[in-house]
């Protein structure tokens, strides 16, 4: 075997752990960048007035906050644990397209050179918000904004190359009885996420490719003077964006359904159900775009479908946090690290989705719109949802991909810290969107002023808290000093195919496919 | 043998990021009207094609070597390719998307003929009708455009694309049937009938440009150009693509049984083919 330290092993590797990993780390590198922008956000909103940039520039860090961390952080994060993963939990040796597996990865460090080299470009970088909304990104869109379009490019052709892999490999690539009901959730998890990228993405090409017509060569999609509509901009955004934030919590719900039974030493209850409420999630993500829409004119009739349609997605979301629930009922259940984070999930993500009901209702919708209520929202859903799922999946498999342990107690202190500093942080934004305060602008009246405080200081708290994550896990993985090596099996209670494989996985796993005769959810 | 054997590192897919970057800089120099912007640009597209050369040159010798035979390996590539197309198809459905939006509900809400009257409508432009093609725009910024007769040079590429549909797949049934020569003269008939496709469409831009309507013709030329051309673009990949396999195909790639590479190809032709159904109906005749 080559030596896996040099450049030229980076590059050129077609080993689906190795770009698994290169994932993982790419994805940790954007979510400090992301969250250093996030700082300067907070910064700038600690008091009122202006404290720290001019209000361009803070514009700007909204945009590319949004950007960094949803393509670059919390994407590739997922798509690390899908290259891992899923040819360990189904009993393949590598992925279908090993070497397109590569070209997935490495289009992410082409994508992100254009996004983040936006903020060196004359007139600054996108300072529009994620959404790129038109006319913001054409007549008034700076001149960067055309090197985050191809960007976007990129990142879209690094997103439909890694789907169209995992869903060959989960076709054709299962070990024998291994069949579609017995793959584990996470990999059904990823199984449909795949689908939806491929559907969406698509979409998202076509429209950024509008904005840079209507930006250089003088058509009027976006332009009612020409005939088009801006609010169509919107439509076509957010019939890639709902999906999209579907696209990112899916994964996050495969992962915590691994990690619940494991430390329940349960079984993880209604198996099949949660399958079935992952698809019904992906079917209605695309039938609920509008209720991104409520304040923009469109008919009440419209309105009033698409508020049904959001509610709807709530009943196969309850269903999951019902099951999952049902899982720790009873059982005997311990608290290591992915433990905590999953049952943190269990309480905060489900507070974020209520809260996004409270957002689909049309009239409440109204007081709502573009407050802070609807980043405190999201922000529970993404931060303490996603994001903490993929924190109980690094410390959950971790452990069987290096062979050793990490450190309970300094990961418990993760935990709780983490958890506090994110509540300081995105609860008070409820109260302050309720009272009226808009979100992306970089100034407040004077009464916001002390909740606003408190949310800085727990944004610093909880950027800082991240820290000992990369403590944990740069010790780890390079430590010389461990926590103990790990016995195969890892954790007492974990089922599934990855657990049968030695620790640390070794380069070449599954080179002959294992026989499965059960589901790894169907437990003695 | 159950599983398809490890693939060995490579530069190819390094190599196509960068020409990716250099592309994608190349393009936003170009679009800004950069010095350095053409060159780029152009260096890139050069670049990616050195390197998809490669890399399909690649895939079809690992198809003769260590992946020879290799169901596993032959199933992957089916779902893969299926499954490009289908995000392909998504591409176009999004833009079918915006040619419904802007006919079935912009451009009336616009003339304040459906819904409660947008101010646009009473404050801005109150003499706006809509038509569709739409040849004059809102704010009457267009001088005389004509819009493109659908019955004629759009109805001969329909009939052309449907023809070569019949042709490519005389073709598939010939190499079923392992008379590659005969294959080989069908799929040269499916390449002229695509290049001539190509060609009448080329000459009905030259035909549409003289008679005023551009890109920046409101939101008909709009949809026009970019739908026709993304389809343009695909047709002409499509028929790069038919003709690297017809040179496969004196190469002795293919077998009545081995000739997915040919396959996909078809499957690809017939994604254009429906493509240009759908965009002669709705965008040229209706």
């Amino acid at each position: 075997m080559k030596s896996s330290t040099g450049i030229r092993y980076w590059i050129s590797t077609t080993n689906h752990k190795d770009i698994g990993s290169l994932y993982l780390w790419f994805s940790l590198l954007m979510f400090f960048a992301a969250g250093a922008m996030a700082l300067v956000i907070r910064m700038e909103l600690s008091s009122p007035g202006r404290v720290l940039v001019d209000p361009n520039f803070y514009n700007q860090m909204v945009t590319l906050h949004g950007l960094v961390m949803i393509f670059g952080a919390i994407m590739p994060a997922l798509a690390g644990f899908a290259n891992w993963q899923i040819p360990l939990m189904i009993g393949a040796p590598d992925m279908a397209f090993p070497r397109m597996n590569n070209f997935s990865f490495w289009l992410l460090p082409v994508g992100f050179t254009l996004m983040l080299g936006t903020l060196f470009v004359d007139g600054g970088a996108p300072n529009f918000g994620w959404t790129m909304y038109a006319p913001l990104s054409t007549t008034y869109g700076p001149p960067s904004t055309d090197y985050m379009i191809l960007a976007i490019h990129v990142l879209g052709v690094s997103s439909i190359l890694a789907s169209m892999n995992i869903i060959a490999t989960i076709i054709n690539l299962r070990a024998p009885g291994m069949s579609y009901m017995r793959m584990p959730i996470f990999v059904w998890s990823w199984f449909i996420t795949s689908f939806l990228l491929l559907a969406i993405m698509p979409i998202l090409a076509g429209t950024v490719t509008m904005l840079l017509t209507d930006r250089h060569f003088g058509t009027s999609f976006f332009s009612a003077a020409g005939g088009g509509d801006p609010l169509m901009f919107q439509h076509l955004f957010w019939f890639f964006g709902h999906p999209e934030v579907y696209v990112l919590i899916m994964p996050a719900f495969g992962i915590i359904s691994e990690v619940i039974p494991t430390f329940s030493r349960k079984p993880l209850f209604g198996a099949r159900l949660m399958i079935y409420a992952i698809a019904a999630i992906a079917v209605l993500s695309f039938i609920v775009w509008v209720h991104h829409m409520f304040v923009t004119g469109v008919s009440v009739w419209v309105k009033i479908f698409f508020m049904f349609t959001t509610l709807l997605v709530a009943v196969p979301t309850a269903i999951k946090i019902f099951n999952w629930t049902a899982t720790m009922y009873r059982g005997a259940i311990t608290f290591e690290a992915p433990m905590l984070f999953s049952v943190g999930f269990l309480f905060l993500f489900t507070f974020g989705g209520l809260s996004g009901l409270m957002l689909g209702i049309v009239p409440a919708d109204y007081q709502y719109q573009d407050t802070y209520f609807v980043v405190g929202h999201f922000h529970y859903a993404i931060v303490t949802g996603v994001y903490y799922a993929i924190l109980a999946g690094v410390y959950y498999w971790l452990p069987k991909w290096t062979g050793r342990m990490y450190s309970q107690t300094l990961a418990a202190w993760h935990f709780w810290v983490s958890t506090i500093a994110a509540n300081l942080t995105f609860l008070p934004m409820h109260f302050l969107g309720l009272a009226g305060m808009p979100r992306r602008i970089p100034d407040y009246a004077i009464h916001f002023a002390d909740f606003n405080a408190v949310v800085s200081v727990g944004g610093f708290l909880f950027g800082f808290a991240q820290l000992i994550f990369v403590y944990l896990v740069v010790q780890n993985v390079w430590g010389k000093k461990g926590y103990g090596s790990v016995s195969d099996q890892v954790w007492e209670c974990a089922k599934g195919l990855e657990w049968l494989l030695p620790s640390p996985v070794p380069h070449h796993s599954h080179d002959e496919p294992p026989l499965v005769t059960k589901a790894s959810y169907e437990w003695d | 043998m159950s599983h398809q054997p490890a693939t060995p590192p490579s530069y190819l897919p390094i190599l196509a990021s960068v020409s990716m970057l250099i592309f994608a800089i190349g393009s936003v120099g170009w679009v800004q009207g950069k010095g350095y912007g053409l060159v780029t640009l152009i260096l890139g597209v050069c670049a990616l094609i050195l390197v998809c050369a490669q890399w399909f040159y690649r895939v079809v010798i690992d198809g003769q070597t260590f992946l020879a035979n290799n169901a596993v390996f032959d199933r992957s590539l089916r779902i893969g390719v299926m499954w490009f197309i289908f995000t392909e198809l998504m591409f176009f459905v999004g833009l079918f998307g915006v040619l419904f939006y802007i006919r079935v509900w912009a451009l009336p809400v616009l003339s304040g003929q459906v819904g409660s009257k947008l101010m646009t409508h009473v404050l801005l432009w109150p003499d706006f009708i809509s038509n569709w093609p739409l040849l004059q725009t809102p704010d009457q910024s267009l001088s005389q455009i004509e819009a493109i007769e659908p019955m004629g040079i759009p109805l001969l590429n329909t009939l052309i694309l449907l023809l070569s549909g019949l042709t490519i797949t005389i073709s598939h049934f010939m190499v079923l049937k392992s008379q590659l020569k005969k294959s080989a003269l069908w799929l040269a008939i499916t390449i002229f009938l695509g290049g001539s496709f190509l060609g009448l469409q080329l000459y009905e831009y030259v035909h549409a440009v003289s008679g005023g309507l551009k890109l920046g013709s409101g939101i008909y030329g709009s949809i026009f150009y970019l739908m026709t051309g993304f389809h343009g673009l695909h047709v002409f990949i499509g028929t790069l693509v038919l003709m690297v396999m017809w040179c496969r195909m004196f190469l002795g790639h293919f077998s009545a049984k081995e000739h997915f590479g040919f396959e996909a190809a078809i499957w690809y032709w017939h994604f254009v083919d429906v493509v240009w159904l759908m965009l002669f109906v709705f965008v040229y005749w209706i």
